[in-house]
């Protein structure tokens, strides 16, 4: 910090940002709550001010807080979406100042050094951002100070404005928690009679610091400036889209590729440096007449390779309709996973990578999730004995075992005439007349009784392998519990 | 020699064929186990009819096989074109519903031979097209020793002569033995 410079923080403190948000996507009258499940309780999570004047409090259970309070409504918490708006908040305080952090799970910080001016002073600026966080609907209680731990003080316990270099002014009347320490030697400095920030500041050092360590005097340090605490702003996450905007429309496919291919090189670029690959990329292409018109790629893989993701453009980018000319390409990879760098030499990596790419080529035709393998599954079900998931999703998986034959393929189960246990001699089958010459079995299945399948509402099944004097080798079943035949599958 | 089930069997490479008959399944799974390699089996999904990997698993390994479940025929064919022209596979097997044109046919053939495939369609009886490189007919023959026996007829060749053969599969070599030559 050059000289002549005073630091200034401001410590934003946002004490019903769960439910301010709940509220926020759907507004409520009257008392609200949100509430969270705790070691096999409902419990408040957060409340809004007029269930707070009702006489509820956070961490009540929730069947107290129904009992005081009967016409109370509520919703169950969502903390991973109050993180990702905590995360929004930060991103929208780099408008007072570029350097903003998180003060735990429910306050910004903000080092508005130099900043100030900006806004016609402190004092100017600190209401603008009350207005714009009350018009958001979020309570807010901020505090400006020169240290962290001064700002904090203020925007929990006092909710002001310290002027430089009159912190200690500023806290003295605040209770002692304002210097952000923990309950416990709170209370323990409360029952020595140290109340107030001043009556600490006061005091002898050397032995609060022997009976309470040296976290106190630190605490105490760090809101009164004597030592330093520094904000740690938050990067933004990178953000993986590139475009270009033409001087002149262009509607010739090859131009629109030569676009694609600058633009992929700038994405690939991005993601390389983030050691990651794009799964799925949309290529946006903006007419001139402001229409824009969209080509969706899905990857087999994650890639980040020019030169391989380009040609699978080619089909998506022929079916675009360019009007009167396209004069704006944007490029986005929808979803990155990590792809580490990987050493290329062997042959038998290029022969994976050449299947990918026909899958992906592929897919795009016929959609991605349509290319499927078959995955064995433990079960002797035949419909259940393996799994179909799609290609781009799974690895190829084994070993395959076949206890006994089974036949080439299955169908849904076709009736033929007959009652009794043992095959029928002759029989009729898809306008065939047949005759058993052989018949092997039989071999008992039962149904699965933990999963509920229609098809097998007939109970057990006895299966055939049978052989008619006319060739086919059929896979027949009777169910003696329901007596019929059925013919399920053909062998070779 | 030229009479030999091994000159035509293992399918010649870089062309189309085709295939049909009650055994045409078992003919496509053989055609796949020989040509060794990853196999991208085309099929309408519409179909009720599921081929069954426990099954094939006498013949190939399933996880060597992708299938490509397509809206109607048109689309497979396309599918089937892209697959054969790109070489990543050593085998496209195609379920045809409806007889294709010389042109399709062509096409197909263009495609294999640019990606160095072997492509196989199973059609319905009397449905080829002129441009297969060769069709068979398969159907299951009864034997009271043993459970694969078939007569394998080669109905079509554009290079060679038509012969039937009577075939059994060895599970255990995963490849096709000639019980005996049939005479017409």
């Amino acid at each position: 910090m050059f000289d002549g410079m005073q630091r200034r923080v401001a410590s934003m403190w946002l004490p019903r940002l769960p439910s301010d948000r709940a509220l926020r996507l759907r507004p409520v009258d009257g008392p609200f709550v949100l509430t969270l499940k705790e070691s096999n309780a409902e419990r408040v999570y957060c409340l809004n001010a007029e269930a707070e004047r009702q006489g509820l409090s956070k961490g009540m259970p929730y069947s107290d807080a129904r009992a005081y309070c009967p016409d109370l409504q509520s919703r169950a918490a969502d903390r991973v979406g109050d993180a990702g708006f905590l995360h929004v908040l930060r991103r929208w305080a780099t408008r007072y100042c570029p350097w903003v952090g998180l003060e735990g799970d429910d306050g910004l910080v903000l080092d508005i050094t130099g900043a100030a001016h900006l806004y016609g002073g402190e004092a100017m600026m600190l209401s603008d951002m009350r207005q714009r966080l009350s018009r958001a609907g979020l309570t807010a209680q901020i505090g400006l100070a020169d240290t962290r731990g001064a700002a904090w003080g203020l925007a929990h316990f006092g909710e002001g404005l310290a002027a430089p270099g009159q912190a200690l002014a500023a806290l003295g009347a605040l209770p002692i928690a304002a210097l952000r320490l923990e309950d416990k030697t709170a209370t323990a400095l409360m029952r020595l009679g140290l109340r107030t920030v001043s009556d600490l500041a006061g005091s002898p050092r050397a032995p609060l610091a022997r009976r309470f360590g040296p976290e106190l005097m630190m605490r105490l340090d760090q809101a009164l400036g004597r030592q330093p605490e520094q904000v740690t702003p938050l990067a933004d996450p990178p953000h993986y889209g590139v475009r270009i905007t033409l001087p002149e429309p262009i509607g010739l496919q090859g131009d629109v590729m030569a676009g694609a291919s600058r633009l992929l090189k700038a994405l690939c670029a991005k993601l390389k440096a983030q050691d990651v690959g794009a799964r799925v990329l949309c290529l946006t292409l903006r007419r001139v007449d402001q229409e824009a018109q969209t080509v969706e790629l899905r990857l087999a893989r994650p890639l980040r390779d020019p030169q391989r993701i380009l040609p699978l453009f080619e089909r998506g980018v022929a079916d675009v309709d360019a009007g009167f000319g396209i004069d704006q390409m944007r490029l986005e990879a929808v979803q990155v996973l990590p792809l580490p760098a990987q050493q290329i030499s062997t042959v038998t990596l290029s022969c994976k990578d050449q299947l990918d790419d026909l899958i992906s080529r592929v897919g795009t035709r016929i959609g991605l999730e349509n290319i499927q393998r078959v995955l064995p599954a433990d079960s002797h079900i035949p419909e259940r004995s393996f799994l179909t998931a799609p290609a781009a999703y799974s690895e190829p998986e084994g070993p395959w075992v076949a206890l006994r034959p089974r036949p080439l393929n299955l169908f849904p189960p076709e009736p033929i005439a007959g009652t009794a246990s043992q095959p029928p001699r002759q029989f009729r089958w898809r306008r065939m007349s047949l005759s058993t010459a052989r018949a092997t079995g039989p071999e008992r299945i039962t149904p699965e009784w933990w999963l509920v399948d229609d098809n097998w509402r007939s109970g057990v099944r006895d299966y055939w392998h049978v052989e008619t004097r006319q060739g086919r080798r059929l896979w027949l079943y009777f169910t003696p519990q329901n007596p019929g035949w059925f013919v399920q599958g053909e062998f070779a | 020699m030229t009479s030999d089930l091994a000159t035509y069997f293992p399918l010649l490479k870089c062309r189309v064929h085709e295939v049909c008959g009650a055994s045409s399944l078992s003919f496509a799974a053989a055609a796949a186990a020989q040509s060794g390699g990853e196999v991208f089996w085309i099929r309408e999904a519409w179909r009720s009819e599921r081929l069954n990997p426990v099954g094939l698993s006498e013949f190939i390994d399933p996880s060597k096989l992708l299938i490509a479940q397509v809206k109607d025929q048109l689309e497979g064919l396309a599918v089937m074109e892209e697959v054969l022209r790109d070489g990543g596979v050593s085998i496209a097997i195609t379920d045809l519903s409806e007889a294709i044109g010389l042109t399709e046919g062509r096409r197909l053939q263009l495609a294999a031979k640019a990606g160095k495939t072997i492509g196989l369609c199973r059609i319905s009886e009397g449905m080829g097209s002129n441009a297969a490189e060769t069709r068979w007919r398969c159907a299951p023959v009864l034997d009271m020793d043993d459970s694969t026996l078939q007569r394998w007829e080669l109905i079509k060749n554009k290079s060679g002569t038509l012969r039937a053969w009577n075939v059994r599969w060895n599970a255990a070599a995963r490849r096709v033995h000639v019980a005996a030559s049939v005479t017409e």
